[in-house]
């Protein structure tokens, strides 16, 4: 093998210099001629029947173009079709405060807004529940007439013989946590942009991460072909899964542009962005874990109740994940969960950075630290004993091709000098240790289909030079560098002689979209095909140009030539010229379908499969006021296994990116919620986020690594950095102050509270 | 009733109609029709909208834009020194300090009003300079760097002028 050319460079991103000038344009920048603005009337109800809703005033403003309300698109929809549960605007009822009734046109966004005001809509209060344990037990609150006890999805899975194993352990703990309601807080707010021609073809620009999910989903609530409809996704200004479903201002804008004949936008207001929501799901878990009294794990008891607000979003998935995420990182022989995703009158859960595997990792990791110290041993020891390692199948069918972890966790044990410090820091000071791990793409779509999840077309000429096109979303996560770097690794040209188009369902050949850290491996495979495939046709002319055997061709620094005699060589340009002489244009299609596994029978054991998987450790110093209750993050050292980096500067951006988010969600994030339902925080002053001035220090590590199954051996490292950051911060709490919290986030009011009844405790 | 004023952005005079409650952001964007200022929260709490005033950093979503007659605004696009860019986008770009970008235009223009006012910060006043700017991609750390390096190179760009 010839030697990484362009991966494993810390190239700059191919948008960033457009960025920094301010010349990247996203949804809201665009301006259509004739264009007309959307804004949409929200209920100021939790749950309630709407009795009428009366918009004659509105419509006769002057400006106003047209009003819609649910009955102008009745047709649920949902991002897992088979259990569509939502609507473009709410029909019949609402069932959550802020939920869209109604949508305006106007010719500008200020008369859309006094519109908004001369909409009269008549409820009919209905009682509420905002607690997914309460909800259970509140046959008086349906939210959902199919959910009984408002129970939308019920799962149960046993592997082995918990019951015994548990009986036979030495030592079993079982505690409670729980986890909060948190938001992506991405910068840019949802906006979309829709136009139909005159033809009847709708194109909408949208600020999304699954372009073929939103194709998909206006084809069904417009009632339209699929192939009158295109999404082109401009730069989007960061997703982390709350673009990763169908957003409602997606289908008002393409509803009114029908309806007003006119291009039209909608863009968020940032409280607009909490009623949408689909963040990261509250969980209420139980877990018990046996061990042996060598510190082996015997069998884990998993018991969780979703917080899954009003409507389905990902539910399902998400609570199947939840119960995949225990069968790793650590060698599990016996494991059982039940899990129930619950509706309450909130704002939707859904899909955020790590989905399924934050709550469940907050919980094991944290067991696992009190374990360890009952049995008298370091949790460092007791992890590495438990850790799995490449060729892992796990009792749930999930099979691990090829896994560093123990390498991670050595790792961050060395750097941060966690033996020498563990247990022996002064009061008030602490180190605690944690690890995790992410899937690398699903091995299945959401609806039933046997098609390649991603593909890409590299096509090359004398003309545009080498073009690839994919429809991989660049949310700002860096796919676009990415993809092109391995297009031009393959082809053995410069990263930036790679022109990439993507994002465009018009243009670009299929991919299923940005989620599940699938992108890099997934895509990647696509375009290291694509690109493979040119070279093959590459080298048949060239061979005969060159006088030796086209297998004997390697391309590498612009060139294509013999592996045995260097000296015979030629450009890849000049080759391509040749080769469009003789035999015409030049392109070719890669394309991706992972391994189906999965585990007939048992109950949502499709979910969690992966064709492999990203590994993560970290070790992290705190130091807890013990006047004040502020906890301060000194440093965090983390080791990753993202198999050989592509781009090492993307993997350490998105290291970091996840260890200051899963940070916000340990200390302080929260959606507060008010006894009617009202969110009290929906805005980025109340709903605090982290800042500049209260990052820790960071020293990330990319563990030696590389995946034989993988392009260029590259995993994911977009969601398992940020697994074990709340689970280390906990630990590393408990080490200094000796108090284990079960809930997060873990604020100085709880710190203070626990402090004082420690001390009451050894005062009496 | 609109008014007709008249704003001076990146040294050029643009002849407006606005109402007295339009805001500068709302203005620069659609009006002018330079979208590098972004518009993440419409509440001054994320600093995407930072434009410089005379110099000093201002968010825009909470200017009125009748209320910056007279002085002169700087935007990102008004920021590149002609076809290159000037050593503080440069930095941002090798360092990796860019994501998805939307934060990027607001935290230049931040970085650059630190800069000016105190060319040689240590790690604590970049991070404090930033601190209203708020960022969910990169964890900030690598857009600290990128200002450490910046400020380095002006500083050398500094003294190669002095010589």
């Amino acid at each position: 093998m010839k030697d990484l050319e362009v991966v494993g460079k810390n190239l700059p991103r191919v948008d960033a210099a457009a960025k920094v000038k301010g010349e990247a344009l996203y949804t809201d920048d665009l301006v259509m001629a004739h264009m007309a603005y959307g804004k949409i009337k929200r209920s100021p109800y939790a749950h309630a029947l709407i009795k009428g809703i009366h918009y004659e005033e509105a419509l006769a403003l002057p400006g106003v173009l047209a009003v819609i309300t649910g009955e102008d698109a009745p047709k649920a929809y949902g991002i897992v079709p088979q259990a569509p549960t939502e609507y473009a605007l709410a029909v019949g009822k609402v069932r959550y405060v802020g939920e869209g009734v109604a949508a305006v046109a106007a010719v500008d966004e200020e008369t859309a807004e006094e519109a908004l005001e001369k909409i009269e809509v008549e409820y009919e209060v209905l009682p509420a529940v905002f607690d997914p344990v309460e909800a259970l037990e509140r046959p008086d609150v349906v939210i959902h007439t199919k959910a009984k006890n408002n129970v939308m999805y019920e799962g149960k899975q046993e592997f082995g013989d918990v019951d015994k194993a548990m009986a036979e352990s030495d030592l079993v703990l079982e505690r409670s946590f729980k986890t909060s309601y948190v938001n992506h807080a991405f910068l840019e707010p949802h906006s979309a942009l829709a136009h139909f021609d005159a033809n009847g073809f709708l194109t909408v620009h949208s600020s999304t991460q699954i372009p073929h999910y939103l194709q998909r989903t206006l084809a069904l609530v417009l009632d339209l072909p699929m192939n009158m409809i295109r999404v082109i996704v401009p730069a989007v200004g960061g997703g982390f899964g709350g673009k990763g479903e169908v957003a409602s201002s997606e289908l008002c804008a393409a509803l009114l542009a029908r309806k007003t004949g006119r291009p039209l936008k909608v863009t968020y207001e940032r409280s607009e962005v909490f009623a949408q929501h689909k963040g990261r799901h509250p969980c209420v878990m139980k877990m018990k874990i046996g061990v042996s009294k060598e510190g082996i794990i015997q069998a884990v008891d998993f018991d969780n109740v979703l917080d899954g607000g009003a409507y389905g979003g990902w539910g399902i998935i998400v609570l199947f994940y939840t119960a995949a995420m225990i069968h790793l990182p650590y060698k599990v022989p016996n494991a059982r969960f039940h899990g129930r995703r619950v509706y309450t009158n909130k704002p939707t859960t859904g899909a955020m950075r790590g989905l399924g595997g934050v709550q469940p990792r907050f919980a094991m990791e944290s067991l696992l630290e009190d374990i360890a110290k009952e049995l008298g041993m370091s949790p460092y020891v007791l992890r590495l004993k438990n850790a799995v390692e490449s060729g892992y199948t796990t009792l749930s069918n999930v099979h691990v091709p090829q896994a560093e972890f123990k390498k991670c966790l050595q790792t961050v044990a060395e750097r941060s000098g966690y033996l020498e410090k563990q247990g022996k820091l002064p009061l008030g000071r602490g180190v605690g240790l944690a690890g995790g791990y992410y899937i690398s793409g699903t091995a299945y779509t959401l609806y039933m289909s046997y098609k390649p999840h991603s593909s890409a077309l590299i096509r090359v000429d004398t003309e545009a030079g080498i073009v690839l096109l994919t429809g991989a979303t660049d949310i700002g996560q860096g796919s676009n560098t990415v993809l092109a770097m391995m297009a031009a690794e393959e082809l053995g040209v410069l990263a930036e002689e790679v022109h990439i188009v993507s994002g465009d369902t018009q243009l670009t050949p299929f991919d299923l979209g940005s989620f599940a850290s699938r992108v890099t491996y997934g895509a990647g495979q696509a375009v290291r095909m694509a690109a493979q495939l040119i070279n093959r046709q590459l080298y048949e002319v060239a061979a005969v140009e060159l006088g030796v055997r086209a297998d004997q061709l390697m391309s590498g620094g612009g060139k294509i030539y013999s592996r045995y005699e260097p000296g015979r060589t030629m450009d890849f340009m000049s080759a391509v010229a040749k080769y469009i002489d003789a035999r015409g244009p030049l392109s070719a299609t890669g394309h991706y379908s992972p391994p189906r596994k999965g585990m007939k029978g048992v109950q949502g054991a499709n979910i969690g499969q992966s064709p492999t998987f990203g590994f993560s450790a970290q070790v992290t110093e705190v130091e807890v006021d013990l006047e004040t209750g502020q906890v301060k993050v000194l440093k965090v050292t983390e080791a990753g296994d993202c198999g050989q980096p592509i781009n090492p500067m993307s993997v350490e951006g998105q290291v970091e990116g996840s260890i200051v988010m899963g940070m916000g969600q340990a200390l302080f994030e929260e959606i507060k919620v008010g006894s009617d339902g009202r969110l009290l925080n929906p805005s980025l002053h109340d709903y605090k986020i982290p800042t500049a001035v209260d990052i820790p220090e960071i020293d990330s590590t990319i563990v030696a690594s590389y995946d034989p199954t993988a392009p260029f051996g590259a995993k994911e490292s977009g969601e398992g950095p940020i697994q074990p950051v709340i689970p280390a911060i906990a630990n590393a709490i408990c080490d200094a102050i000796g108090v284990r919290f079960l809930e997060l986030p873990i604020t100085p009011e709880k710190i203070l509270k626990a402090l004082k009844d420690k001390n009451g405790e050894l005062t009496t | 009733m609109k008014r007709l004023i008249t704003l001076n952005i990146n040294g050029q005079d643009f002849d407006l109609a606005v109402s007295p409650r339009d805001l500068l952001v709302d203005v620069i964007r659609r009006k002018v029709g330079l979208t590098g200022t972004k518009k993440g929260c419409g509440q001054g709490d994320c600093g995407a909208c930072t434009v410089l005033v005379d110099g000093r950093p201002v968010l825009s979503c909470l200017t009125l834009a009748v209320a910056a007659q007279g002085k002169k605004i700087q935007t990102i696009e008004g920021f590149s020194e002609g076809e290159k860019l000037h050593p503080i986008q440069a930095s941002f770009v090798e360092h990796g300090a860019v994501q998805c970008g939307f934060c990027t235009p607001g935290m230049i223009l931040s970085a650059k009003a630190l800069l000016d006012r105190s060319p040689d910060p240590s790690e604590e006043e970049i991070k404090r300079g930033i601190a209203g700017n708020l960022c969910r991609c990169t964890g900030y750390k690598k857009i600290v760097e990128s200002i450490e390096a910046a400020a380095e190179k002006l500083a050398a760009r500094e003294e190669g002028r002095m010589s």
